[in-house]
């Protein structure tokens, strides 16, 4: 030991992190790690998404060729392609791609705060709140659709801060806000079953198709919607990307490092909660997309530690092939993607944590 | 289970005085509890005509009442309420994890998904819907278990609770893509949904009864095994505890009681996971008398429950699966927030 | 030691009141950190001195008193400043799953970098020089899951030791390890002490490693400081006896000429 210490580093061999690059522009005055796994990761899925959606606009009762696919995007092309692709077939897609990056880096950034898979607003009781909201806006006062979306964003903030603060005690710790979080969404879960029996059966039809989350009938009001939400507040994400995966040392840690943690856990916190309100307002709670998605994220790009544009591009392009297989499976007849999120992701999952475990590792 | 193990050592002499009291008091709180639930409900009936039902029954309407509707409600109340507190309290000591609940390793949802299928597919109705419901929980029960526990190490509360999450989203995925598409099924999986111990058969209490005692009597001669499995898998095994023949034993059991009480009443959260933590503030870790009063603890939870639904709003009933999840889920987190990390 | 207000070490604390909650773990507390100084903090199991080490780290804030770093008060700095200036090993870090061993210890370069600057050729020049003071250089591409307690307890410090602080302080860097391991990991503070001119605080549980290792030791029961000094005046049979309930005899360390404690036979004579 003491051999080894007393020679001074001389010519040794530099160190990034494994599976890292060093890019140094303008003479060093700009450094950063570029990770080319991740950079390959994000590309492939941003092609996949990109030919899904191109799939989605062409396929249907009515096919538009892909061929004339990208000239009807632009208004250009037979009168009918462009009817079907501008004002139906585009913004659905388009709403597929925002309320799925924007449930990837909330559920991203959840995960990471809370140190723990689990940790996603599926679990930890925003989800739950945001359907229990939206169908009490439903069989208790009729509300039309702004009702039942500021009836499931209200649900989901309130759930979350109610979770968020019974789980405080001398700070808030991973494992017990995701308790707290699953014993909240089973009593929800229960109220809302009791509002389901004692609805007509027709309006209750209706709750619970909003309740499992579907982008039919989307259209460009909700794809700005989504979009801007996901810039603003994934803007703030983003900027705190790097305080988030320093977080996922332990709260000392990360304070000894010099990180603001407590500030850090409340903006992210709050940005992520009001992400993922809007990608729920839009298209309804869509399950299994903000936990499955940075898991998938991060065991393709094996970085260690979270990443935010993986969770985004994964989320995206999940719940934009999902749609698609919502729409196509039973043609005619449209199914809410969330039936196909919860069927797609729910297996993976299984089949990742089977694999996993076969290892014996916890 | 001719087991023997030490029993965790050192009970207090006031623990040891304590323990077999307060078991006789939770009968006799039990007692007044299935008192209660037959004298108790929308229709006054008066305490001497409700004795009268019972013993001298005159078929009018009033004893009917009582006949056809109170006791088999009561019955089904005990009988399902010991099943979900012992399933838990056996979950909670054989996987040493203070989370394990019928409803975390998907029982509700294999259930329900069962039901669904089977009634839409199969065309199955009425009473007979009892079987796919417990072949379901069971099948759900086994597979989380078995997920959860996969490799070297210990199904610990993150591993089951996600291994539950992932099987139980695949399942409700199953089940609303079938009920989107055909309104039937979705009327009748939103009654079967809430678990309650009204508008089921009796006759389905009979056909699942046999499941019950046995998986009851099963698991209360596991108390010994169970206390040398508190202790580690290793140290068990030193002790001369037949590890795999304990599982297999235990596995049967929760898949007994699950399977029965789930059929029988429907989903009803938070008793298996609320009852066992109670249970052990009286007991201590004792598996011994930790199982005796899950059991009964359960029953009352589960009776008690009924009858409060049966009063809070006047002119109509709650349903028994709501009133735990309301009153289990505060219990729950009151936990959560006492315990520290390691016990966990 | 001066207990005033006036007290030009770089790190100290003065009329500290320290406290979890409603639950108060010592009042008017006052200690100085000597520059330049190896200072160990012992003490029997929940005597305060995690609290104590917590409170001088910032990660703890006092209910009353303040901590002063470098002759201000510690809370009156940006987080990153402290954290240039006070590196900080705590008991509970936790290693993401999957993390490699060259990617957790540059981590330890935050408080250096900024929004463009996130990797600099200083980073990863800082970041070799600490794997290779720490002895980690050959496990670089590993992860930090395969890790045995000893290895990862080397990482864990190479992450401090690239933050590039003068303060180092170290909450228990032994516990769990094996004897082998846990003089490796002294070695390597007493080196760092020393040869890199760290002021060193650490946290430990063996007294004889403490008087071995340490220049400057504080003695703390229930919470207040008993003793503090150069081992040689502070380890006595007396004071051991005070503090821990356990008598012994107080021997020079045959190898360092140190105090060493050696506990009093208490078994019943034997033939």
């Amino acid at each position: 030991m003491s051999d080894t210490l007393s020679k001074r580093p001389g010519p040794a061999r530099s160190h990034a992190p494994h599976g890292t690059v060093p890019v140094r522009p303008l003479r060093g005055r700009l450094s950063f790690l570029a990770r080319p796994r991740t950079l390959a990761v994000v590309l492939v899925l941003v092609l996949v998404s990109a030919f899904t959606l191109a799939l989605s606009v062409s396929v249907g009762d009515y096919e538009v060729p892909l061929s004339a696919v990208p000239a009807a995007i632009f208004g250009y092309g037979e009168h009918l392609d462009v009817f079907f692709v501008q004002d139906t077939r585009l913004p659905r897609a388009l709403t597929a791609l925002g309320v799925g990056a924007a449930l990837g880096v909330a559920g991203a950034v959840f995960q990471s705060l809370s140190r723990n898979a689990l940790g996603s607003p599926d679990i930890i009781g925003f989800t739950s709140g945001a359907a229990t909201g939206a169908v009490a806006a439903i069989l208790a006062f009729g509300a039309g659709r702004l009702g039942v979306s500021l009836g499931a964003i209200a649900g989901g903030l309130i759930t979350a801060a109610v979770v968020y603060l019974l789980a405080m005690k001398n700070g808030v710790q991973g494992y017990r806000l995701v308790l707290v979080g699953i014993g909240i969404s089973a009593m929800l879960s229960s109220v809302r079953d009791y509002l389901m029996t004692r609805a007509e059966l027709t309006d209750a039809l209706g709750a619970q198709i909003w309740m499992i989350g579907s982008l039919n009938g989307r259209g460009w009001a909700e794809v700005a919607a989504v979009w801007i939400a996901f810039v603003l507040l994934g803007g703030v994400l983003f900027a705190y990307a790097r305080r988030l995966r320093f977080m996922e040392l332990g709260d000392d840690t990360a304070r000894g490092l010099g990180v603001n943690t407590r500030s850090t856990q409340i903006v992210a916190f709050a940005a992520a909660s009001a992400l993922t309100g809007a990608a729920i307002a839009v298209a309804g709670p869509i399950g299994f997309v903000a936990l499955a998605a940075p898991q998938l994220a991060r065991r393709l790009t094996r970085s260690g530690g979270t990443t935010l544009v993986g969770a985004a591009a994964m989320g995206a392009t999940l719940l934009v092939v999902a749609d698609l297989v919502a729409l196509r499976a039973l043609a005619p007849t449209q199914l809410p993607v969330g039936v196909v999120t919860a069927v797609i992701g729910g297996t993976y999952l299984i089949w990742l944590l089977y694999t996993e475990w076969r290892g014996g590792r916890a | 289970m001719a087991l023997r193990a030490p029993s965790p050592p050192g009970p207090t002499r006031a623990r040891r005085v304590a323990r077999p009291t307060g078991l006789l008091l939770a009968l006799a709180v039990l007692g007044g509890c299935v008192l209660l639930s037959i004298s108790v409900g929308s229709k006054a009936i008066a305490p001497v005509e409700v004795w009268n039902a019972l013993v001298h029954y005159d078929g009018g309407y009033d004893h009917d009442v009582v006949r056809s509707l109170r006791v088999p409600r009561t019955i089904l109340g005990v009988f399902v309420g010991a099943a979900l507190g012992l399933a838990g309290a056996l979950m909670q000591g054989l996987t040493r994890n203070p989370l394990a609940e019928p409803g975390i390793l998907g029982v509700n949802s294999g259930a329900a998904a069962a039901v669904v299928v089977s009634s839409v597919v199969l065309g199955v109705s009425g009473t007979a819907l009892v079987w796919p419901a417990f072949i379901g929980a069971a099948l759900a029960a086994v597979a989380v278990y078995a997920l959860g526990s996969r490799g070297r190490a210990a199904a610990t509360p993150v591993r089951l609770a996600l291994a539950g999450t992932a099987l139980a989203a695949v399942l409700q995925g199953l089940v609303h893509g079938v009920v989107v598409l055909n309104d039937f099924a979705f009327d009748r999986i939103r009654f079967w949904q809430v678990g309650s111990l009204v508008g089921r058969d009796i006759e389905i209490f009979w056909q699942v009864a046999p499941f019950l005692v046995a998986g009851i009597v099963l698991t209360l001669c596991m108390g010994p095994s169970l206390n040398a499995v508190a202790l580690g898998d290793d140290l068990a095994a030193s002790l001369g505890a037949r590890i795999p023949v304990v599982r297999a034993l235990a596995a049967v059991g929760i898949i007994l009681l699950c399977g029965a009480a789930t059929a029988a009443a429907g989903p009803i959260w938070f008793v298996g996971l609320v009852i066992p933590h109670i249970a052990r503030i009286i007991t201590g870790p004792d598996q011994r008398w930790l199982l005796p009063y899950s059991a009964v603890l359960g029953a009352i939870l589960l009776t008690a429950s009924d009858v409060v639904g049966r009063l809070v709003v006047p002119g109509a009933e709650l349903e028994v699966g709501i009133i735990t999840a309301i009153v289990g889920a505060p219990v729950f987190i009151a936990l959560v927030r006492s315990r520290k990390m390691a016990q966990l | 030691m001066s207990t005033n207000g006036h007290d030009d070490t770089r790190l100290n604390g003065h009329g500290l009141t320290l406290a979890y909650d409603q639950r108060v773990i010592s009042r008017d507390l006052g200690v100085s950190i000597p520059d330049n100084s190896f200072t160990v903090i012992v003490g029997p199991n929940a005597c305060g001195k995690s609290t104590l080490l917590r409170a001088l780290s910032r990660t703890l804030k006092p209910a009353d008193g303040e901590v002063h770093l470098d002759g201000k008060a510690i809370g009156s700095y940006p987080a990153k400043e402290v954290a240039r200036r006070l590196g900080l090993l705590p008991q509970s870090s936790v290693a993401p799953d999957g993390i490699g061993v060259a990617d957790l210890v540059s981590r330890g370069r935050y408080p250096h970098q900024g929004f463009l600057r996130q990797w600099s050729a200083e980073d990863e020049a800082v970041v070799t020089d600490a794997m290779e003071a720490t002895g980690v250089t050959d496990l670089a591409d590993r992860s930090v899951d395969e890790l045995s307690g000893g290895q990862r307890q080397r990482v864990w410090l190479a992450m401090v030791l690239a933050q590039q602080t003068p303060l180092l302080l170290l909450d228990e860097p032994t516990t769990y390890l094996d004897i082998a391991h846990q003089m490796d990991v002294l070695d390597l503070c007493a080196d760092l002490h020393h040869n890199r001119g760290h002021t060193l605080v650490a946290v430990l549980h063996d007294l004889n490693h403490a008087a071995r290792y340490a220049t400057h030791l504080v003695v703390m029961k229930d919470g207040a400081i008993v003793a503090q000094g150069a081992p040689e005046d502070v380890v006595t049979a007396g004071l051991v006896e005070e503090v821990f309930g356990l008598p012994v005899r107080v021997v020079p360390d045959p190898e360092t000429k140190t105090p060493m404690i050696v506990p009093v036979d208490r078994r019943p004579q034997r033939a």
